[in-house]
């Protein structure tokens, strides 16, 4: 029982310290876009493309 | 906070005074006053005096009385702003609700040169137009910020950056709420299913009153500055309920806590802090995601290097920045921006471009006929923001009642708390009532019903034509060529000489090479006859020597003044051909059907009406062939308004479909009215409803739409009102808790918002105009 005083405060600082890494995330334009990302691996180029604007990657 | 006017003097009591426009507080009375509203009023600094002045001066002292937030401390620097032209949309800044906005309205209207200004709500944008003689965009933006707000011109850089921090700010408490409400139901879950024993229980009690804290707090700021704003106005509105029933309950917790006993609701109030916000942000996600269809117009117009007259050239895949003609080149241009249809367009020179679309293969040359404001994109993108201005008066209705609910809540929270002498009772009301179905819901369904509209290329200029739309019984097209292509061609040749067919539809041919008239356009193809001298006779015919002898095509009469013979006994004829000798040939000319016509006619969900003024024969054949069983020609415009009229008094919802300039007064009789817009006069269009792509397929769809949409509505309606009647007496009798309330409560707003974010009709497939790659790339649909 005694580990719960320790348990239940250290999960108190992970929430923030989780919430901390969201924050981050959030602010580096992570979830800007939730559905263009979607389509990239649907559009995705491996076919060459006919014109000179083409930039290989 | 707010130190009310009127009580406001240097004598006062009060150890800081409110400045009397801004709310902030005044640093030294005395310095700056002055006479609003009756009565003088205290200023923290000169501007705000300044301001306050200007407004009182002008005949404004209303915006004091009917505003629900105070003003933003006016700015000392003045931006500098540039545009050109005479018209401008331009972003209002510290606007904080109506109030404000028919102050800046009533403003703009009062300025000495400006034509015409409006301000639309949704957007926070005012149109304005001004002449040029008289004002300019300078003034008129300084005399925005006399009244202490601030407007710049419509730039779509500046809104995605303000757009983006409130997406990001949205879902970073919703991050915080939902992440929150886990882990504090983590705590609860052993005080509910085992006791943990006091002092555990007393450890877990603290963790989720540090873990609910920054919920509150952050996550659930909105509601309570929405509260504020609520009862600065002396109203209550959706957020007031909310704000009482969170802050009553993370209080009652809070002390239960501390005091070590009672009863703590931790959980509850961060799940439905979690609950509501999650309704919040796929409210706000559907409003961007409908504001999307308009978006691209609005931000074309912003083009505005480009002016009348000049010559520019066009690259493959490159949007075509304003109206024009092509001068040079053939291409393709996808027009679905303006049209919703992604059919590629050829284009070669001589052909109108419009404004918006996208060139498909080849470079293009072309003359700028129309740019900025005048494009046939802008007049679209401004009739869209009109119509969103207006909401169907079920819509209006509902949310009339939702504002009386939320009195009617928080009286019956006040009331059965204290009858019951148990605050959690009361808690449990304002938690449990849920008037954002009534308030809420509506809008977001309009607003995606336009959108979705308008990505298929129909304009709904006003939405409240939508509830007409659902109820529409018949439909009355009100001329023949809406049915057909206007293509007119020879459908049946009838020799009554000597030559035979095909040699009569080449001299004919021949004949009418050289006119421009619409009928000459039945005869086209190859010349194969020598024609020497042909003349012109305007509305008879055209004349011409073949070897040697004079042969004429055209009326009947003409014809017949040639050959000198009475006209043969033909009734559907309506060209002739004949020399001196006789008659050679008589033609029957069909305008052909519009591909998609059975199927209109056929699939339409109303009776279909052919009210034209063209000959009656004509009339008759085009309904026999598409089975439409009332059809009347030869009317004129008040025959046609007649017509309607006396459905009308039949009890039936009348459609017209009209030209939308023309025929004004019969469309506006009609109960809703439709215009096949393809002109490029949309701005002019008196009609509910625009057809952009000229095509009959928008009708049948927005029909069907409007029917959805508004069903939706009901639907939103009938579960707020049955919900609410029985939640709240439930709660107000002490039958409900507040965890099960906010469980409900909720539920019910999601369920609500879920379903008004239902489809409205097929999701129309993965264009290639609203996605980054080039139109070459696979289809996804």
């Amino acid at each position: 029982m005694e580990s719960l005083y320790l348990l239940v405060p250290l999960s108190v600082a992970l929430v923030f310290v989780i919430g901390w890494v969201f924050w981050r995330a959030l602010h580096g334009g992570q979830f800007d876009d939730l559905e263009r990302p979607a389509h990239d691996i649907l559009a995705d180029d491996d076919r060459p493309k006919s014109g000179t604007d083409h930039v290989s990657r | 906070m707010q130190v009310k006017p009127g009580r406001t003097g240097l004598n006062t009591m009060h150890a800081v005074i409110a400045c009397f426009h801004c709310d902030l507080p005044v640093p030294a009375a005395g310095a700056h006053r002055a006479r609003v509203l009756g009565a003088e009023r205290e200023f923290c600094c000169a501007g705000c005096e300044a301001v306050a002045r200007t407004i009182a001066g002008a005949g404004f002292e209303r915006y004091y009385e009917t505003r629900t937030a105070p003003a933003e401390r006016p700015a000392e620097t003045t931006k500098s702003c540039s545009i050109e032209g005479n018209e401008a949309a331009l972003i209002l800044e510290h606007v904080r609700c109506a109030a404000c906005l028919w102050l800046i309205e009533q403003v703009l209207r009062r300025h000495p040169g400006v034509a015409h200004a409006s301000v639309n709500y949704a957007t926070q944008r005012a149109q304005v137009s001004w002449d040029v003689q008289n004002t300019s965009l300078a003034a008129i933006v300084e005399s925005i910020r006399a009244v202490g707000y601030d407007a710049c011109p419509y730039d779509p850089r500046t809104q995605d950056e303000l757009e983006r921090r409130d997406r990001r700010t949205a879902l970073w408490r919703l991050f915080v709420a939902g992440f929150g409400a886990m882990q504090v139901m983590m705590y609860a879950f052993p005080a509910y299913v085992d006791d943990v024993g006091p002092e555990a229980a007393q450890v877990m009690r603290w963790a989720s009153l540090l873990i609910t804290l920054p919920v509150l707090v952050f996550s659930c700021a909105p509601f309570f500055s929405g509260a504020l704003h609520e009862l600065r106005q002396r109203r209550i509105g959706l957020d007031t309920p909310i704000a009482l029933g969170l802050g009553f309950g993370f209080a009652a917790s809070a002390w239960a806590t501390v005091a070590g006993s009672g009863e703590v609701y931790f959980d509850s109030i961060s799940m439905l802090a979690f609950l509501l916000l999650g309704a919040r942000y796929l409210e706000a996600a559907a409003r961007r995601r409908a504001a999307r269809a308009l978006d691209p117009l609005l931000r074309f117009t912003s083009e505005k290097q480009i002016a009348e007259g000049h010559t520019i050239a066009v690259a493959p895949g490159e949007r075509i920045p304003a109206d024009g003609v092509v001068l040079e080149g053939a291409s393709s241009a996808d027009e679905s921006l303006l049209t919703g249809e992604s059919r590629p367009v050829p284009k070669r020179a001589g052909d109108e471009l419009v404004g918006g679309a996208v060139n498909l293969e080849q470079p293009l040359v072309m003359r700028v006929t129309r740019a900025g404001a005048d494009t046939r994109a802008a007049a679209i993108a401004r009739l869209a923001e009109r119509g969103a201005a207006s909401k169907p008066r079920l819509v209006e209705t509902a949310e009339r009642v939702a504002r009386h609910l939320t009195w009617v809540i928080v009286l019956t929270a006040a009331l059965a708390g204290l009858y019951f002498s148990n605050p959690w009772i009361a808690v449990a009301v304002l938690v449990v009532a849920c008037p954002c179905a009534l308030a809420l819901a509506a809008p977001i369904v309009l607003t995606r019903a336009s959108g979705t509209l308008l990505a298929r290329g129909v304009l709904l200029t006003r939405a409240r034509a939508l509830e007409a739309l659902d109820r529409v019984t018949d439909v009355v097209l009100d001329k023949t060529g809406t049915l057909t292509t206007g293509r007119i061609s020879v459908a049946k040749v009838v020799p009554l000489g000597t030559l035979d067919k095909p040699a009569c539809l080449d001299l004919a041919r021949s004949l009418e090479a050289s006119s421009r008239h619409p009928v000459a356009r039945a005869f086209t193809g190859a010349v194969t006859v020598d024609i020497e001298s042909p003349r012109n006779f305007p509305g008879q015919g055209i004349e011409g020597r073949v070897q040697g002898r004079r042969v004429r095509i055209g009326t009947a009469d003409f014809c017949s003044e040639l050959c000198g013979l009475p006209q043969p006994a033909l009734h559907d004829a309506r060209v002739f051909l004949a020399d001196e000798a006789g008659w050679l040939a008589a033609f029957e000319l069909a305008d052909s059907l519009r591909p998609t016509a059975h199927g209109f006619v056929a699939g339409l969900e109303a009776k279909v009406h052919l009210a034209s003024g063209d000959r009656p024969e004509v009339v008759a054949a085009l309904a026999r062939e598409l089975g439409i069983a009332s059809w009347e020609g030869a009317m004129s415009p008040e025959d046609k308004y007649r017509y309607i009229e006396r459905l009308q008094r039949e009890g039936r919802v009348v459609a017209m479909v009209g030209d939308g300039l023309n025929d004004a007064p019969v469309l506006a009789r009609a109960d809703v009215s439709f215009a096949m817009g393809s002109g490029a006069d949309a701005a002019q269009l008196k009609a509910d409803v625009v057809l952009m792509s000229d095509s009959l397929e928008g009708i049948p769809q927005t029909l069907h739409l409007a029917r959805r949409a508004m069903r939706l509505v009901r639907q939103n309606i009938a579960w707020a009102i049955v919900y609410n009647a029985i939640a709240l007496p439930l709660a107000a009798v002490g039958w409900i808790g507040p965890w099960e309330a906010a469980l409900a409560m909720g539920a019910s707003s999601l369920t609500v918002l879920l379903n008004a974010l239902r489809p409205l009709g097929p999701e129309p497939g993965w264009k290639a105009s609203t996605s980054s790659f080039p139109s070459r790339s696979p289809s996804y649909s």
